[in-house]
Formats: C-alpha cells, sequence, structure tokens
C-alpha cells in the first residue's frame, strides 16, 4: 500500500521540548540513584599498604565484600537456588502447558488461574502460610536445611508461574503442535522423547527469556528466603546495610549488574531469536 | 472546474509516490483513482486530504489554493478503508463529532444525526457502539460521519475492501445512489476495477505514480490508450503481433493476417500486442469481414447463464478467453475440441508496446469470476 | 501418524471422551506442586483466620482487624499504594507519550523500554539501599544540597523514612511498569483516528481530549490499579528502609511470622487476607477494564 511507505507526518526532527524534558526528568529519577550508590561505594577508603596513606575513591568496598565469605556464599547459594528453579519451573510448566493445549483444553482456565494466583498473594502472605505448614511436625521440613531450600524453590517456582507459564504457551502457541507432535510419533518417538527433541527445542527462546527473568528475581529476593531464615544474597544484603556503610553499597551495584545481566540476556536472546525465525515465517 | 489538481508530486525519501497528477473534476462528478497497490492513487487522496503536503503543484477547490491549508481546515470529509470509527463513542457521537468540533448547537446536531441516520438506513443505531455493528454497518456510519460536516469534497480510500463480497456489492450501489442524491464531488480509490467501472463518471488509471489514462468508464474499457490499462481493466485477452500495414491497420499474429478497424500508430514491421475483447469473439467462420485464429479448447468454465471457454491459439503461446450464453439444448465444447474463432474487425485494438510496463496482472487473476 | 497409531502404545491424538479423565492425570504433577505450595498454605492461612486459638469457628479475627495499631497499618499502607501508583500512573504515562508521540530518536526510546523491563524488577532491598545512598542522611543528593545550595533536606520535613519518602522508592518500580504497559496502548491508537478526527476539524488537543485520551482511559486507570496492588504487596523494600517504624500492612505481617506480635494467631491470618482481598479486588478490577478496552479495540 501507498500509505505504508507513508512517513510520519509534520513530525519534528527533534521531538517537542516537552517529550524532551519528561523524557530527561524521568531519565534523571532513574540514573541519579544508580550515581548515587555507585558514588557511595566508592567512598570506602583504600589503605595504602606501604606509605599508611588513605586513598579515597577507591574500589575498597567491592574488596571487602567480595573478600566476605559469607557474601560470596550468599550469592551462589541464591545461584544455585535460582538455578534448581529454574529447572523444576520448566520441568513443571513445559509439560503441563503442553498437555493443556494438546490434551485437555478444557483444564486451560484452572491451570490459568492457579499460575496467575501469585500475582494476587504477596510473598510476605505466601511465605506466612508455608512456615504455618511446614514448620511444625508432622511436615517439619524447616527444621532442616535441606528441607529449608527445599521449600524455598517450591516458593520461587510458585513465584515464577506467571512469568514462565506465559512465555511457555506463547511460546507453544507459535509453533504447531498437534502437526509437530504427530510428525515425531510417526517416527516412532514416545512422549518424553517428543517433549525433549522437537517441543523443548522449538520453544528455547521462550524457555530462555522466562528463566533469565526468574534468575533476576531469585538472585535478589528477600521477604520468603529471609523469613525461612535461608542465608541466601537477599538476606545478607539486608544485614549489611544494618550494619556497614559502604559494603552495602557494591553489593547493590553487584545485584543491580546481575539483574542488568539477566535482562540483557533476554534482550539478546529476543533478537536472536526473531532473526532466526523470521525468514522462515516469512511468505 | 470545481476540484482541480495540477502538476501534484509527492516523494518520500527515494522514491516518487506521484510523479506529476493532473485532474479537473466537476461538481458532483464521481472520479475514481484505479490502479494496483503502490501506484501512488491513495497518496494523491491523502494530499487532497491534506494528510500529506504536496512537494509540488497545487490543488484548488472552487477555485481557492488549499495545498497548504491544515487538514483540519479543508471541509472535505475523507472515509477510511479500515472505518476508523472512534471506538469510545457511539455511532451518534461519532457522526456528531465534526459537528460538535464546529460548535453546532446541540439542538441542531441531532437533527442533522437523525437526517444522516436515515440517509445510510441505520435509523435505530445512534446509540450503538461501533464493536456492536458489522463491517458494513461501520463502513456506512463512517461515510454518514465524513457527510455529516457537509463536505465540498467528499474523499473515499478503499472503503470497500475490507468487506465480503456480497456487502461490498450493495455497499457500492448504496454509495453511488447517495452521491447522487447528494450532489456531491467524490474521489474514489479503489484497485477494483470491476468497482471503478460501475461507480464512477470518470476513471483515472494510474500505475507507478503516473496518469496511464483518464476517461469515461466505457472509454477505459472499450478503447484502453496503452497495455496497461488494457491489462488492468477488465478481461481484454492480449497477444502478441506484429504490425504489418500500419495504414491499413493490419498486423500479423500465428502467420495470419488480422485486420484492425482503422489506422495503427506503431511504425509497420514493430511489434504490438493485440487485445480482443471476450464477448466479441464468436465460434465459427463468423462474418466475411471478419478476423479468424484456430486454436484448441484448454479449458471450460460454466459460469451460469455464461460460458467462459478458453482456447488456446495455434501458433502462438496465447490463451484467448471468450464468452458464450449458456444454451441448455446444446453441449459446450470439450476440452481438447479443435475451434475456429472470429471477431470483426472493431474488437481488435493495437496497442503501442511498452517496454517498461513493468510487472501487470494477468488479466487472468483480474477477470470477475 | 500410521505408524505412530497403529502402535498400542502410542497415546491417540484426539482423545476418545471415555479418556477424558485419563488425560487430567497428565495435569497431576501440577496440581500437586501448586497445592504443596500455593494452595495449601493459603487453604491454611483461610481456614486459620475464621479459628481460634483452640480450633473453634469464629469470626472475631475479622472484627480484630478493627484494632486502631491494624487500621493504621491498613491505611499506611493505602496511602503509600495510592501515592506510588498515582504518580506512577501519571508519570509513566507521560513518559510513555513522551517516548511514544514526541519524536524522540529512536535509540533513547528502546533504551527506556530496555531499561523499564530490568527497572520494574529491581524492588527489594538493593532499591531500598540505593535510595538511602541518595537522599539519606548521608546521601548524594542530600549532600549536594547542603553543601552546595545551603538547603537542609531534614529542614524542608522531608525523610525518606515516611510515607512520602518509601512511595517516592516505589516509583522506581511503578513508573517503568505503567510505561511497559502503557507504550504498546499508545502505539496501538491507529492513525486513522487521528487522521479522520482532523478530517473533522478536530484540532491536536481536541483529538487528544476527545479521542486518544477516553480510549486509553481504561488501560490507564486498570494499570494504576495494578501498580497499587504491586505496591500494596510490597514488603522487602518499605522493611529494609523503615525497619517498621511506620506500620504497613506487610510489614506487620513480617513481624508476625517473626513472633506473634498480635498476641493473636488467627489475627495474623485475618490480616493475610485483608491484603489478599485488597489485591484480589485490584487484579479483578484491572481485567475487568483490560477486557473493556480490548472490545473496544477488537472492531
Amino acid at each position: 500500500m501507498t500509505a505504508a511507505v507513508t512517513a510520519p507526518r509534520r513530525r519534528r526532527r527533534w521531538g517537542s521540548p516537552w517529550a524532551w524534558l519528561i523524557f530527561l526528568l524521568g531519565v534523571s529519577y532513574f540514573v541519579i540513584p544508580l550515581i548515587a550508590t555507585i558514588e557511595f561505594s566508592l567512598r570506602a577508603a583504600y589503605k595504602d599498604p606501604v606509605t599508611g596513606e588513605f586513598i579515597r575513591p577507591s574500589l575498597a568496598a567491592y574488596e571487602l565484600v567480595l573478600k566476605d565469605p559469607k557474601f560470596v556464599g550468599g550469592l551462589l547459594t541464591s545461584f544455585r537456588i535460582a538455578l534448581i528453579t529454574i529447572a523444576v519451573s520448566l520441568l513443571l510448566l513445559v509439560p503441563t502447558a503442553y498437555w493443556v493445549r494438546l490434551k485437555v483444553p478444557r483444564a486451560r482456565p484452572v491451570v490459568e488461574l492457579i499460575t496467575l494466583m501469585p500475582f494476587v498473594i504477596p510473598p510476605v502472605v505466601l511465605v506466612f502460610g508455608l512456615i504455618r505448614i511446614y514448620a511444625p511436625p508432622p511436615l517439619a521440613f524447616l527444621n532442616s536445611t535441606f528441607g529449608t531450600e527445599a521449600v524455598l524453590v517450591g516458593a520461587y517456582v510458585v513465584l515464577s508461574f506467571p512469568y514462565m507459564y506465559r512465555a511457555v504457551d506463547t511460546g507453544l502457541s507459535t509453533i504447531d503442535l498437534r502437526t509437530l507432535t504427530e510428525a515425531a510419533q510417526s517416527l516412532g518417538a514416545g512422549w518424553p522423547r517428543v517433549l525433549w527433541s522437537v517441543i523443548f527445542p522449538n520453544l528455547r527462546g521462550a524457555l530462555l527469556s522466562g528463566a533469565f527473568l526468574t534468575l533476576a528475581i531469585v538472585m535478589g529476593e528477600y521477604t520468603i528466603a529471609s523469613f525461612m531464615g535461608t542465608k541466601t544474597f537477599g538476606p545478607y544484603l539486608s544485614l549489611l546495610g544494618q550494619n556497614k556503610a559502604y559494603e552495602p553499597a557494591a553489593g547493590s551495584i553487584i545485584s543491580f549488574a546481575i539483574t542488568w545481566a539477566a535482562m540483557f540476556a533476554i534482550v539478546i536472546i529476543g533478537r536472536a531469536n526473531r532473526g532466526r525465525t523470521q525468514p522462515a515465517g516469512a511468505p | 472546474m470545481f476540484l482541480s489538481l495540477s502538476g501534484i508530486r509527492k516523494q518520500f525519501g527515494d522514491h516518487v509516490a506521484v510523479h506529476s497528477f493532473d485532474l479537473d473534476a466537476a461538481e458532483g462528478e464521481f472520479v475514481s483513482f484505479l490502479g494496483p497497490s503502490g501506484c501512488g492513487k491513495t497518496t494523491t487522496l491523502r494530499m487532497i486530504a491534506g494528510f500529506e503536503l504536496p512537494d509540488a503543484g497545487s490543488i484548488r477547490i472552487a477555485g481557492e489554493e488549499i495545498g497548504r491549508v491544515p487538514a483540519n481546515r479543508r471541509n472535505v470529509g475523507m472515509v477510511f478503508q479500515s472505518y476508523a470509527l472512534f471506538p469510545n463513542m457511539s455511532v451518534a457521537d461519532n457522526i456528531a463529532f465534526g459537528l460538535k468540533m464546529r460548535k453546532v448547537p446541540a439542538a441542531e446536531r441531532k437533527a442533522r444525526v437523525a437526517e444522516l441516520l436515515e440517509l445510510i438506513h441505520l435509523p435505530q443505531s445512534g446509540g450503538k457502539y461501533p464493536y456492536e455493528l458489522s463491517g458494513g454497518m461501520q463502513q456506512r456510519v463512517a461515510l454518514a460521519r465524513a457527510l455529516a460536516i457537509r463536505p465540498r469534497v467528499l474523499l473515499l480510500d478503499e472503503p470497500l475492501s475490507a468487506l465480503d463480497a456480497k456487502i461490498r456489492l450493495s455497499l457500492r450501489q448504496e454509495i453511488r445512489a447517495i452521491q447522487r442524491q447528494l450532489g456531491i464531488t467524490t474521489v474514489y480509490v479503489t484497485h477494483d476495477q470491476e468497482e471503478a467501472l460501475s461507480l464512477s463518471d470518470r476513471i483515472v488509471v494510474m500505475s507507478q505514480g503516473r496518469i496511464e489514462q483518464t476517461g469515461t468508464p466505457s472509454e477505459i474499457y472499450n478503447a484502453p490508450a496503452t497495455e496497461f490499462v488494457a491489462r488492468f481493466v477488465g478481461t481484454l485477452n492480449l497477444l502478441p503481433a506484429t504490425v504489418t500495414d500500419a495504414a491499413s491497420g493490419r498486423v500479423r499474429i500465428a502467420g495470419r493476417e488480422l485486420r484492425a478497424a482503422s489506422a495503427v500508430e506503431a511504425p509497420s514491421g514493430s511489434s504490438a500486442t493485440v487485445a480482443l475483447r471476450p464477448e466479441a469473439i464468436v465460434i465459427g467462420d463468423g462474418g466475411s469481414e471478419a478476423n479468424r485464429l484456430d486454436g484448441s479448447v484448454s479449458d471450460v468454465t460454466f459460469l451460469g447463464s455464461i460460458v467462459r471457454i478458453r482456447v488456446r491459439v495455434e501458433g502462438v503461446d496465447a490463451v484467448v478467453a471468450l464468452d458464450t450464453f449458456n444454451n441448455p439444448h446444446e453441449a459446450p465444447p470439450r476440452i481438447g475440441d479443435h475451434l475456429r474463432l472470429a471477431f470483426p474487425p472493431e474488437a481488435l485494438l493495437v496497442l503501442p508496446h511498452a517496454p517498461d510496463a513493468g510487472p501487470v496482472a494477468g488479466d487472468e487473476s483480474l477477470a470477475p469470476a | 501418524m500410521t505408524a505412530g497409531s497403529a502402535t498400542s502404545e502410542a497415546p491417540g491424538i484426539r482423545p476418545a471422551p471415555r479418556r477424558v479423565p485419563l488425560a487430567w492425570l497428565g495435569l497431576l504433577p501440577f496440581l500437586l506442586f501448586s497445592a504443596g505450595f500455593l494452595l495449601l498454605p493459603i487453604a491454611f492461612l483461610v481456614i486459620g483466620s475464621f479459628q481460634t486459638s483452640t480450633g473453634e469457628p469464629t469470626l472475631e479475627n475479622y472484627s480484630g482487624l478493627g484494632d486502631p495499631y491494624i487500621v493504621a497499618a491498613f491505611w499506611n499502607s493505602v496511602t503509600v499504594s495510592l501515592i506510588s501508583a498515582v504518580g506512577g500512573g501519571i508519570g509513566g504515562f507521560l513518559l510513555a507519550a513522551a517516548v511514544v508521540r514526541g519524536g524522540l530518536p529512536r535509540p533513547l526510546r528502546t533504551g527506556l523500554l530496555t531499561f523499564s523491563g530490568v527497572a520494574s524488577n529491581f524492588a527489594g532491598v538493593p532499591l531500598a539501599l540505593a535510595f538511602v545512598f541518595t537522599i539519606g542522611n548521608n546521601g548524594l543528593i542530600t549532600l549536594i544540597l547542603k553543601d552546595v545550595f545551603g538547603v537542609s533536606l531534614k529542614a524542608t520535613g522531608f525523610t525518606i523514612y515516611s510515607q512520602l519518602g518509601i512511595a517516592l522508592v516505589y516509583l522506581y518500580f511503578q513508573l517503568p511498569l505503567m510505561l511497559l504497559i502503557v507504550a504498546p496502548a499508545i502505539e496501538g491508537l491507529r492513525r486513522e483516528w487521528r487522521e479522520a478526527a482532523e478530517n473533522m476539524g478536530a484540532t491536536g488537543r481536541q483529538y487528544w481530549r476527545h479521542i486518544a485520551f477516553p480510549i486509553l482511559l481504561p488501560t490507564l486507570l486498570g494499570t494504576t490499579i495494578l501498580l497499587f496492588g504491586n505496591a500494596f504487596g510490597a514488603q522487602a523494600t518499605a522493611f529494609q528502609l523503615t525497619g517498621g517504624t511506620i506500620p504497613l500492612v506487610p510489614v506487620v505481617i513480617g513481624a508476625q511470622i517473626r513472633g506473634d506480635v498480635l498476641r493473636n494467631q488467627g489475627l495474623g491470618y485475618a490480616m493475610a487476607m485483608g491484603m489478599v482481598l485488597v489485591m484480589g479486588v485490584m487484579i479483578l478490577v484491572y481485567v475487568w477494564l483490560r477486557r473493556r478496552s480490548e472490545r473496544w479495540l477488537r472492531s
């Protein structure tokens, strides 16, 4: 159509001054706390071992937190729990979403309602219920470290439901599930094989996005972890924030960096995925 | 002239959408811009509406230059392909919108809305919302909305192409009836030659930003000025030919000498394209003056009252379609049958060869099925 | 396909009616998991909220919500959520309008939207800390105001450890969330609407007032309500910031988990239910408004 070629009309080359004003205000609001945190994290003085002089600004705060075994330990624990959460979430939700689409579409409202419930149940309420069930006997899982981590993973998987299920379901909607399944079965593949070799690879982009979002959420999560008393990153950072001056700033910056990295991964996956599917999809 | 465009040019980046457009339309005239996608017809229409500013040329309505007047002060009505009704307003509010912008008193607005709802045969629907209406109804409301402000010119941009075939036909007649009743000068953009032929007083056929031909439907259909027009409009059969004697209008096709009714413009010895109208072709030897071609039947399509027969002409790579009336007592020819086709010299048009005519849709895809 | 259906082991693609209950078994892992980590814990709270500490059925817990301390907590939560939702709603809309329709260079807009995807997940401890470092007692802006402009932030009465302060911090994830939902809605305003309006004599301002804004209104209201729920449920940020000096509902529930500060188990459950109820109503209104705008735009 001719209309498709049409350029937006009367658009000033540099945009309206109002738009710039609002944009700059917004950007300042977003950027200033980051700058302030970085600045704060650099206020810690570095003592020169030779001259004994104190040097500011320095990276001393970063050195301190990265040498702090509890900080690094918390980070690693959070990372490990995030990975387990992602694995469980995927193993649970991909077959479920697949099964709902293919075999029991009538169950869709039920499954969707459950996966959206975490939007209505705040983490503090969820952990309240979990503690009341899993702290006292007969299900006193929270008495052991392993049991606590298991319940924590369970809670995080629930938190990931809304994002992960939507990502998986949207991913499934873009591929012709029935045909792929029938084709695989006609070649002699059973259900597990169909899921593993055909469905998972075709959902790669969607699954990775969901996975990284879950990673970002779990890495910084505080409420549930702190009430369960696990030694993850969130509660330890909070503790640092109450007791130390500059280390928490460094810790926050590290935390932001992790979230950023995870989110950038999502964006890059999104781009790569578009590039991969577009030529095939274009007529 | 009431609506007058002269020397209109529009460029988007490196792409020239409209090269040089001239048109003079009389008051009350119904003019169609006809052409394939990207031929510049919509861009031209949008320049009349004021959504695009021409790079050169002038647009006048009743002698007043409006080329630089903002769209909201031009007082022309526009109907969009996608209806573009405001989803948050009822039908009545949609129709009244232009009047409200002109600060017309509420009572007067109400009367005018009622009048227009009557005109589009939806007198009861004023309180409904666009999403409650079918596509055809929405487009009628959009028409009423455009007419409410008593525009000097009515512009319609492919108003029927989003609708299904049956509604398209009835709404087409309705648009024409309303246009006649109001006597409003109308510009209608379409890529559907049947629509253009049946609606218009005059048609402007466009291709690649240029006007190919301007004329009445009968002129466009019976005397296409270029091969593009011949291909795009109607169901003409096109055959490659060589001009043997330009002065006496003789051409050669597949070794046969054929006669046109008048002299040919192209020089003798040059190649040309010959157009034959399907309704002029008969099976058999025809009259003594008739031109004749031989071929074999490649396809027979039963269309009800008409049977369309396609014949592959011997010696050339071309298929000629002809229409015969259905005769229940006579079996139609079968595929593979040899037939002789005859047609009078008047039915043979020799078109100048346009080597850079660009890709043009074949007549088969455009033939009304 | 023929090979597949010939083998008796391979399940058929279209289940026969009598096999439907069997097909539901495929959802068993999901349902069991949800029961264990979501449904049962919530059910426990629901039931507990209707029981006395000895297990007798009662409505006492809910009438206990009238306690001034709890009312104050709900009131604080509503105030903070309202300020941050309305602020985030208006600010996010203006930002979205600026980047989508303001004619800003495209990379800026892509950058802001990407950043928003990240920042809408920034809630929690690091966020609270970042604002402490910015406008806390020793924050960068506090110091700059004092040293360069001679203005004491404390003297103005503003502190980050107040309702307004918490709301200001919440804006950091509220604005991006609003932006992410509203920007596509503004983009969805069809060009033809503007042209049709212009064609009928409307100015740009009239187009916004009569058409664009009313079309966006359900989305704007709905998302603002979503923001309200979002702020209402946030615990970590508020707790880190105030350490419980300003009682907010999630903070009080948190205190109740750590120890029986309300001197009544059931009252804590009732409070949690009150919170779920508020969130649930917000989400329902959001869904309802969303449907409304989708219905409009379907045509």
